[in-house]
């Protein structure tokens, strides 16, 4: 019998990445691993791409994790973990392991969106029974706030910074969670740390369902975006109300809008709060900040039509 | 009972593999090691093999995959060439450094630009310094049976590290040779059961692999690293000794030919070794003591014990299928230079490279070297400490 994910009994469970690690206060990365880690009561078996929570969970002599662990490279969470899912079947075939093992990759949006994309895109191709888990904080947080593909439009990093000719990032997100889905696997969705039954509901049913599994999951960085060192989930619950980072989910080809801000609320509620996207309000730079309400509106009505699309008809 | 066949290189290294029946093994193709996965995985598909694959999308995954299918627990194996080694080059260090018996076949090719697919040492030169061990083959027979000896070499409790056998690609990888199979049952029984020390997969007692270790430990596991490197002379010649028993073929840490009364030597390895023992024949036919020494075990490079046995010559040369550029000389003679260093009477030294990007190695190659050395030890002075041979210049 399956844990509820009822507050009651998640808080009699262990949680299996410990306190005492070496995160930045404050950060949304391990909330995240926590939540996923806290919605299955399999065994896991985790990789994890070198980024911010790796360097900080596994520092010689110590780790956070409770069960079993392997940091790789940059690149190549998805193919090393590909490489202990492909053990275990043939030690499995052989009869020399019979428990039953869920197979979890963590890496950061650097590591998944560019670095790591050909490995994560292979290994979904391959069918490996594995749940991959983006904790997209939108930059190259680890190394110094560099941009990434996933940097949303206007940011000022590191690389791109906000100057008097260019006002920071000039491109739309990668829209990685599409990709994903692209590649005709099972389940893929899209969560946020502020609603964390909606993302507990999603790990654990991503991890009973066999096969490659996505998802994409919002972790913001206070360093990183300019923010409060308290507010993750204040940030994270807005990216959801603003239709920023939509929570949906792609279950065997059909889209489902899983939350439905009852106010969809304007994107600056979101942008404002955070440093990143402070040049965005001079007044020079109103059309930047229309842009990115448009292409957000945009894509939240496309979803609404996906939704639609595949919606049982009356 | 020995079976004896006529096969390519690579079919021998997949009859191997075979043999070994690994856990897993990850594969991407690239010429001229392709046809060893092609004839692997046809052994999979007809159920000779209970290896379950990973066909991946770049070396680069394949080695990540082979990193955590070993740190899962249990054996593993991959094969590669060339463009494909150099895109692993971050995880061969990775593997080593995680200390994971990896077990890869390098059949040598050259290395782009400009693209070239033939036989050429410089794949395998640009890993040597990797953590990995190299067992380098002459032909099909040695690498069969570096492949079979390299699992208990890399498995073994004093070494537990990832190795590699290399073989000339073209030259051997896709030339029919006679050799001889050890019997099925044979191999299993010298190869015996793996078990991995502190699996991945092991739940009850969960390990975190790939730590971050800074300026207070890292040293300390090099230096374990290298602790384990000067073990693996003595575990390569033990395993040796066993394989003899099974095989009535006798290996070392390196061939010499002719060589213990030898005024004259050659240094070369792989496949042109074949092609200068004749010459080394016609030599000695016209009463000049020739000799020559072939690296087996190339890492760890055995410099005291191949210092010993080249020390007493008056003339030695080098010949490198690889240049190690802005370096002066090629890469095998700066290990053989290395090595005969601490002589107060040592041979005079020369290099030639030689065969670049599957360029012919002739006979009469190796003779006109044999004649110059001749010459060298005649009159003890060197004209050209290196140069490039069979090349329009």
């Amino acid at each position: 019998m399956a844990t509820p994910l009822s507050l009651k009994e998640l808080s009699k469970k262990e949680v299996r990445i410990t306190g005492g690690h070496r995160m930045c206060s404050g950060c949304g990365a391990p909330i995240v691993v926590k939540m996923a880690l806290l919605a299955t009561d399999y065994p896991i078996v985790a990789s994890n791409a070198t980024g911010c929570l790796e360097v900080s969970t596994c520092i010689s002599e110590y780790t956070a994790w409770k069960i079993p662990w392997i940091h790789n490279a940059f690149e190549n969470a998805a193919a090393t973990l590909s490489g202990v899912e492909t053990m275990y079947r043939s030690l499995k075939k052989q009869g020399k392991i019979d428990k039953d093992i869920k197979f979890i990759a963590f890496g950061g949006d650097g590591g998944t969106y560019d670095i790591g994309f050909q490995s994560l895109s292979g290994a979904m191709e391959r069918g490996h029974d594995m749940l991959y888990i983006c904790y997209d904080n939108g930059a190259y947080m680890n190394t110094g706030i560099q941009r990434s593909s996933a940097t949303p439009f206007g940011a000022d990093t590191t690389t791109c910074p906000a100057g008097s000719v260019v006002p920071g990032k000039l491109q739309q997100r990668k829209d990685l969670t599409k990709i994903m889905a692209a590649h005709g696997i099972p389940y893929v969705a899209q969560a946020s740390p502020s609603h964390w039954s909606d993302l507990m509901k999603k790990v654990k049913k991503a991890l009973d369902i066999k096969g490659p599994k996505f998802m994409n999951i919002i972790a913001p960085c206070n360093r990183g975006w300019r923010s409060r060192t308290d507010d993750a989930i204040l940030l994270s619950r807005l990216a959801v109300e603003t239709c920023y980072w939509p929570l949906f989910e792609i279950e065997d080809g059909v889209t489902r809008v899983t939350v439905k801000p009852r106010e969809h609320k304007p994107l600056v509620d979101f942008l404002k709060p955070q440093g990143r996207f402070k040049h965005l309000f001079a007044p020079e730079n109103e059309h930047l900040l229309k842009q990115a309400q448009d292409y957000v509106d945009a894509y939240w009505e496309r979803l609404l039509k996906e939704e639609a699309f595949f919606a049982p008809k009356e | 009972m020995a079976r004896v066949v006529a096969v390519t290189g690579n079919e021998a290294v997949a009859e191997a593999m075979r043999q070994v029946n690994p856990d897993v093994c990850a594969a991407y193709p690239i010429t001229p090691a392709t046809d060893i996965m092609q004839r692997f995985t046809g052994f999979v598909s007809n159920g000779k093999v209970k290896t379950e694959m990973v066909l991946v999308e770049s070396e680069h995954s394949a080695m990540s995959a082979c990193v955590g299918a070993s740190a899962a627990g249990g054996r593993v194996a991959t094969a590669t060439s060339s463009q494909g080694l150099a895109l692993m080059w971050e995880e061969l260090f990775i593997a080593s450094g995680t200390r994971l018996p990896i077990i890869m076949t390098l059949v040598n090719r050259a290395l782009s630009a400009p693209l070239n697919i033939h036989g050429d040492h410089s794949d395998g030169m640009g890993a040597r310094d990797c953590g990995w061990i190299q067992l380098w083959s002459e032909n099909a027979q040695e690498a069969y049976d570096n492949m079979i000896q390299s699992f208990r070499i890399a498995e073994h409790m004093d070494i537990r590290m990832p190795a590699m056998v290399c073989l000339d690609g073209f030259i051997i990888s896709h030339s029919i040779e006679r050799m001889e199979y050890l019997d099925d049952a044979v191999v299993k029984n010298f190869i015996g059961e793996f078990k991995q020390l502190n699996p991945l997969l092991d739940i009850e007692h969960p390990v975190s692999y790939g730590p971050l270790i800074l300026t207070d430990l890292y040293m300390e596991y090099r230096r374990a690293h290298a602790e384990v490197m000067s073990k693996v002379s003595q575990v390569v010649l033990d395993v040796a000794q066993d394989f003899e028993k099974i095989s009535g073929r006798k290996y070392g840490l390196f061939e010499t030919y002719r060589l213990d009364d030898a005024e004259i030597g050659l240094v070369i390895l792989n496949s042109a070794a074949g092609t200068s023992k004749d010459a080394v024949d016609v030599f000695r036919d016209k009463g000049i003591k020739a000799g020559l020494l072939k690296p087996r075990l190339y890492r760890p490079f055995p410099y005291e014990e191949i210092g010993e046995a080249l020390k007493h010559l008056k003339a030695v040369c080098v010949l490198d299928r690889a240049d190690a550029f802005g370096a002066s000389y090629g890469p095998l003679f700066m290990d053989i230079a290395s090595g005969i260093y601490p002589y107060k009477d040592r041979p005079l030294l020369i290099n030639k490279i030689y065969g670049l990007g599957g360029r012919d190695y002739m006979p009469e190659h190796a003779e006109l070297v044999l004649a110059e050395l001749a010459e060298v030890a005649k009159t003890g002075r060197v004209k050209t400490f290196k140069e490039y041979i069979g090349v329009r210049e």
